[in-house]
């Protein structure tokens, strides 16, 4: 079964630098997958191509556009995201932040992430840690322990670009370990999977859950 | 099919010429709103109800009651009451006196609320939206079906050896609807009860509302109230008029682009292509209404927004005359022509409750647990 991995990438020149540490991050990511057996499928979200709808979104009491809402479903429906962005007045980018804006609060539970940036000098290489990893805590991510920052220098030779690289292949392998880990009962240790506390569902909030609570359960806790 | 006019009753600059309504105005704009309603032939006016500016309405039966003593015909509701931070009590009071006013020209539609800052203020928490919602509607139907009740819940002092009165006219309690854009668990409740589910969809996409209505649908026929299509539905709408699409764009441009909402967001043409908002001619908005029957079936109650944005009353009153005289009529016949004979045309009026008879399982608080109680019966 193939691993869909979706690269959220919100550079806003063409080509970008965000957008080339994106697809040096999908490529290994890939690779790893690949080196555990399994395939990857790389689907890219470049943020710019939303920018619009996303204001409109925003704009219209919260009804996404299709693009919005198509957006939201490829992110839920993933195995593992790869985040990127610029840096921006000390922080994630205005149009990384719409975007996570709209996403519904269930829609990342539980899934592996690799947060990454990048900005004109490393003085910015905090914003990894101070301001992306917390978002995609909140959302309850797992967010994989190596974050990719890089800096201008960065794309260079010498030791910037080395370390860059390595950084790069640590990231993509902790991911793909994710990605591609079977989750539930190891038999032996739990009598069956009832018996695992279940992870919250993830859902991207663009269509109706069917799924209702009867209602005598809702009138039963209160007890009427 | 009955169709109305909602109002949300908004306070807001008319944009064109920089002029606000007063207060007094604004009231006085929906009264003659709901007048003109009967006067061209509508059946409903909904008043919405808020507590906070920049909005009129903070007591709806006050109002309803002034416009049912200048009216013979003309079906008073809410859009919405709110469920939540109203006292249970003051309900049932409130609207079954509503109703010996107006002869029993009275249903409700309940709703939460969607301005945060309501709850503290009313002493609720509004992380408990949902359960205050269930716990109160579930005491309201009591108060109106019980003589004395005896309660202790949650959210309300507990009562014992309570009357509410006046009884219902009748005895029999207005006909309510639950109104949620997105909250599966109302659509859950209006089922679960048999009552009506109204789906405001005039901000919405019309799967999304489809969605929300089949759930309801579906729901009310497992609880055993009739098939799924027999369900009663309302869906909202947003016009605006004239002779030709170019002119009714013209005019009503400069209120879409500065309205509360929506303004300085979409463009008039996106949000016309997604949601229900039509703007252009009668025979436009007639074959645009028709079609939402086309996505959600044969439905029951359709109100229109037409006085929102700052629109000045002249032109809102113009633009119910079209409604009236050139939209509804065609309408109805049209409706009728393609509804199915087991599919009710009008949602439920006092008079055919009434006309049900006192032994209705309409009078139960519970109908759908009379029913599980007779299914289990039966099996065993």
């Amino acid at each position: 079964m193939a691993r869909r991995i979706v690269v959220i990438t919100a550079g806003l020149s063409r080509p970008s630098s965000t957008r080339l540490l994106a697809d040096r991050l999908a490529d290994a990511v890939s690779t790893e997958v690949s080196a555990r057996g399994e395939s990857a499928e790389i689907e890219v979200i470049e943020l710019r191509e939303l920018a619009q709808d996303l204001a409109t979104t925003m704009t219209a009491g919260g009804m996404p556009t299709g693009s919005v809402q198509r957006a939201r479903d490829l992110v839920s429906s993933a195995d593992g995201l790869i985040a990127v962005t610029p840096v921006f007045t000390a922080s994630y980018s205005g149009l990384f932040k719409m975007f996570m804006d709209v996403l519904d609060t269930d829609a990342i539970n539980g899934m592996p992430v690799v947060i990454a940036a990048t900005a004109g000098t490393a003085r910015h290489q905090l914003v990894l840690d101070h301001a992306m990893r917390p978002l995609f805590t909140y959302l309850r991510a797992v967010v994989v322990p190596t974050g990719v920052f890089a800096a201008t220098e960065d794309f260079g030779g010498g030791e910037g670009g080395g370390a860059l690289a390595n950084r790069i292949a640590r990231a993509a392998s902790e991911l793909a370990a994710l990605v591609v880990a079977e989750s539930g009962a190891v038999a032996g240790f739990a009598a069956s999977a009832d018996e695992l506390v279940s992870p919250r569902r993830r859902r991207s909030g663009t269509a109706v859950d069917t799924d209702v609570t009867d209602f005598e359960t809702l009138l039963g806790e209160l007890g009427q | 099919m009955q169709i109305g006019v909602f109002s949300v009753g908004d306070v807001t600059m008319d944009p064109t010429t920089g002029r606000t309504p007063t207060e007094g105005e604004r009231i006085e704009a929906m009264t003659r709103i709901a007048l003109k309603a009967e006067e061209v032939g509508l059946d409903v006016f909904a008043t919405g109800e808020h507590h906070n500016p920049p909005f009129v309405p903070s007591a709806p039966t006050t109002h309803l009651a002034f416009i049912a003593a200048q009216t013979q015909r003309l079906i008073l509701s809410t859009a919405t009451t709110l469920i939540t931070t109203t006292d249970p009590v003051r309900i049932a009071e409130d609207y079954a006196f509503l109703q010996h006013l107006a002869g029993g020209r009275v249903d409700l539609m309940m709703g939460r609320g969607n301005t945060g800052p309501v709850y503290p203020w009313f002493g609720k928490d509004i992380r408990q939206g949902i359960p205050l919602a269930v716990e109160n509607y579930h005491l309201l139907r009591r108060l109106w079906r019980e003589d004395v009740v005896d309660w202790e819940g949650k959210f309300r002092t507990p009562l014992h050896g309570f009357t509410a009165t006046p009884r219902p006219l009748d005895d029999t309690p207005p006909f309510v609807w639950h109104g949620s854009i997105r909250s599966t668990e109302i659509a859950e409740q209006a089922a679960y009860y048999g009552d009506g589910f109204f789906h405001n969809n005039i901000f919405w996409n019309m799967e999304h509302t489809a969605q929300m209505v089949n759930l309801y649908r579906r729901r009310f026929e497992h609880y055993g109230h009739g098939a799924a299509d027999q369900a009663i539905v309302g869906l909202g709408g947003q016009v605006f008029m004239a002779e030709t699409e170019a002119e009714a764009k013209k005019v009503f441009r400069p209120y879409f682009d500065n309205a509360p909402v929506y303004g300085h967001g979409p463009s008039l043409e996106q949000f016309t292509e997604v949601t229900p908002l039509t703007v252009g001619t009668p025979e436009m908005v007639i074959e645009r209404t028709l079609g939402f029957a086309d996505a959600i079936g044969d439905y029951q109650r359709q109100l229109f927004l037409m006085d929102h944005a700052g629109l000045p009353i002249e032109v809102v009153l113009e633009q119910i005359e079209i409604l009236g005289k050139e939209v509804v009529p065609v309408l109805r016949k049209e409706f009728e022509a393609r509804r199915p004979a087991h599919v009710p045309s009008d949602p439920p009026t006092h008079a055919s409750l009434v006309a049900e008879g006192p032994e209705s399982t309409y009078h139960l608080v519970a109908p759908a647990r009379a029913t599980a109680a007779a299914a289990a019966t039966t099996q065993s």
